[in-house]
């Protein structure tokens, strides 16, 4: 049996048929939420997906956070759902205040699009226990508003707790200092690319999965990610878990 | 003759966002940087921010900052990466155009 996954469509979301198309391949039933809809649907996991929600304005994800269907997803989150943000959702968790930390200007002050590689920091949790030992991730970047800061004793606590859950790295899988153009794309602090909430049902990352989901695309390394996910939400509706409850 | 009813007025104000002291602001840096093309030198410190106008009815400059203060701090700016401050533009009465 298929799980049911949601991915958010926001006005000026542009991932979000390729993420429905990923979630598929990972095995999942995937189903588009509008976000004018404060109805989740019965999903076991929602994604919010890369794009520009309203058009970016103001700053990244932040007019999409007070859209419908975010109340729902932060009670959705708040009640331990699967929530995965992917690139502009990542902003939009951030704006929420749902993962820590904010997304500021790429220091090079361009739109970078290219391939980077990852290091995943721990692979217990639900977004990348599909993911082999030792493996770095090839996947690409694309966006303007991906430098992650947050304070440096926040910074001390997310690698310490394992939040900081996927870095940029060299090819060698060294993880990338702020400084190190080639392989941090953006100016990250401590190179970090994805961070979760405290109870590891919420995370973030600025790379996209599900641009990397097939070989042909040159890499099908993001399907480990949306697998891990897949398989968490699955394994949580056979375990009896309620998903997502129609809110009004 | 109509009977004035609760007595509201507007005002305008402005909110100025800017980065916060120590945050990396790369705007700021590439208008620096852009400075020895211009000639300039001695100019230091740049911090690119950002300003929203907006008038608001209230029946008085304290509700209408209270309205404004909330907007500043859940919206305009984010607390963690910016500071922010209200400037009164017009007060009373009728909408102040700007100028």
């Amino acid at each position: 049996m298929s799980v049911r996954v949601g991915v958010v469509v926001f006005p000026g979301s542009n991932c979000d048929t390729d993420t429905l198309w990923g979630l598929e391949r990972a095995g999942a039933e995937p189903i588009a939420l509008w976000h004018e809809e404060a109805d989740l649907r019965g999903v076991a996991a929602v994604v919010l997906p890369g794009g520009f929600a309203y058009g970016d304005y103001l700053r990244a994800g932040v007019i999409a956070r007070f859209s419908p269907v975010m109340r729902a997803v932060s009670a959705f989150a708040a009640d331990g759902g699967l929530v995965l943000g992917i690139c502009n959702g990542f902003q939009v968790l951030a704006e929420a205040g749902l993962v820590p930390g904010a997304l500021l200007r790429n220091r090079s002050l361009r739109f970078v699009c290219r391939e980077v590689v990852l290091r995943p920091a721990r692979l217990d949790a639900p977004f990348t226990r599909e993911i082999p030992a030792g493996r770095l991730l090839r996947m690409p970047i694309a966006h303007g508003e991906g430098c992650y800061y947050a304070d440096e004793a926040t910074l001390d606590s997310l690698e310490e707790s394992g939040q900081a859950w996927l870095h940029y790295a060299a090819a060698d899988g060294t993880i990338a200092a702020e400084a190190d153009n080639a392989a941090n794309p953006n100016g990250s602090l401590r190179g970090i690319a994805g961070v979760m909430n405290a109870a590891g049902t919420v995370a973030g990352l600025m790379p996209h999965p599900e641009r990397a989901a097939e070989a042909i695309l040159g890499s099908d390394d993001g399907l480990l990610i949306l697998r891990s996910l897949v398989s968490s939400a699955a394994e949580r509706v056979a375990a009896g878990r309620p998903a997502a409850v129609t809110t009004r | 003759m109509s009977i004035p009813g609760p007595a509201a007025a507007s005002f305008r104000f402005a909110v100025n966002v800017t980065p916060k002291e120590g945050i990396l602001d790369p705007q700021g840096r590439a208008v620096e940087q852009s400075l020895p093309h211009l000639g300039v030198t001695g100019v230091g410190r740049v911090r690119v921010g950002r300003r929203v106008e907006l008038t608001v009815e209230a029946p008085d400059e304290a509700a209408a900052r209270t309205v404004v203060e909330r907007l500043a701090a859940e919206l305009l700016s984010n607390p963690l990466i910016e500071q922010y401050g209200i400037e009164l533009l017009g007060g009373a009465s009728s909408i102040a155009t700007g100028q």
